[in-house]
């Protein structure tokens, strides 16, 4: 864990931490950036936001059919409902793996990606190999995942971009009929909310 | 917590970066240039589609210098879409932010032990 506090030793600042700096100080003289606001930021994204607001998301769909229906129609506005909106007003829109099909989301220009309700990309899905594969070879990639689909399965790839962030809604697993939303949402992974897992039966 | 990746299955595979679902930031560097990137557009000083925009052609040029791109330089790709960005809205210059870094370099060359450095616009300059 990189941590902050002083040590007896000092170690030179790295070019990089250098330039954030020069950045930090040139745009809060302007007035441009609040470093109060950085530092929540910073915080709200480490810490506050991650897929756990995605889950709660599709643990509501498996529970109330009404509230599916509007997530398949109009997922921004369903996903506002729980109080996650995106910070730069794109759209979301849901996919619903089924028993004939798996979605699986990528974005092949850079790492669009949903962070209000998923947090921030895991590195693997910023890299290039994924990107490039995932496009070519769905199947492959998956089976790299550790998930192997049945061979009639049809696999759509959905590419994200700077208007358009896809979430994957996956098939609620076998056997947990009895379980609340809460315990439900615990069953979702961040994996599976972008296609990269299936959810295995309880 | 079920937020794990496969590891044993991901492991054979060299050109596929995974994560264990920790921290998404490396480094506190990172999640800096990443919350000042956020500040800059929710104050409208770029559209978020332009900022896509400059992080893939930054990617793009980093391939093309042979670059793996495996997601662990990615912040760095970040770090130079966002001067890059800053420098073509005309909101700094080039030269404003190298003589703050130098500013820094000094700061961080002066600070005692075990001190945080102490930023001193102009340290850098000549004569200062």
């Amino acid at each position: 864990m990189p941590h902050d506090h002083p040590h007896a030793h000092n170690k030179p600042l790295s070019d990089v931490e250098l330039r954030v700096k020069a950045l930090e100080s040139v745009l809060s003289d302007k007035g441009l950036i609040d470093p109060e606001a950085i530092d929540l930021i910073v915080e709200t994204y480490e810490t506050k936001i991650g897929p756990r607001n995605g889950a709660r998301v599709v643990a509501k769909a498996w529970c109330d059919p009404a509230y599916k229906d509007r997530l398949l129609t109009d997922a921004t506005a369903a996903i506002s409902e729980l109080g996650f909106s995106g910070v730069q007003g794109e759209d979301m829109v849901v996919v619903e793996n089924t028993e004939t099909v798996h979605n699986i989301v990528v974005c092949t220009l850079c790492s669009c990606y949903p962070w209000p309700t998923l947090g921030l990309p895991p590195v693997w899905y910023r890299a290039a190999p994924y990107r490039a594969k995932v496009v070519k070879d769905p199947r492959g990639v998956l089976e790299e995942f550790g998930v192997t689909l049945p061979e009639d399965t049809e696999i759509r790839v959905w590419d994200s971009n700077a208007e358009l962030r896809y979430l994957v809604l996956p098939k609620r697993p076998a056997g947990t009929d009895g379980l609340t939303e809460e315990q439900l949402s615990e069953l979702v992974t961040r994996d599976a909310m972008i296609g990269t897992d299936v959810l295995a039966a309880r | 917590m079920n937020d794990q990746i496969k590891g044993s299955d991901l492991k054979h595979t060299p050109h596929l970066p995974h994560d264990e679902g920790g921290p998404v930031f490396n480094a506190p560097w990172e999640a800096k240039a990443f919350a000042i990137t956020v500040d800059l557009h929710k104050r409208g000083v770029f559209d978020w589609s332009e900022w896509c925009d400059t992080l893939a052609d930054e990617i793009r040029s980093a391939q093309a210098a042979g670059d793996p791109d495996l997601g662990d330089t990615y912040y760095a790709h970040w770090l130079n879409a966002l001067e890059t960005l800053i420098t073509a809205k005309k909101v700094s210059t080039a030269e404003s932010l190298l003589a703050a870094k130098d500013d820094w370099r000094a700061a961080d060359e002066h600070r005692g032990f075990g001190e945080a450095p102490v930023f001193v616009k102009g340290a850098a300059q000549p004569g200062a």
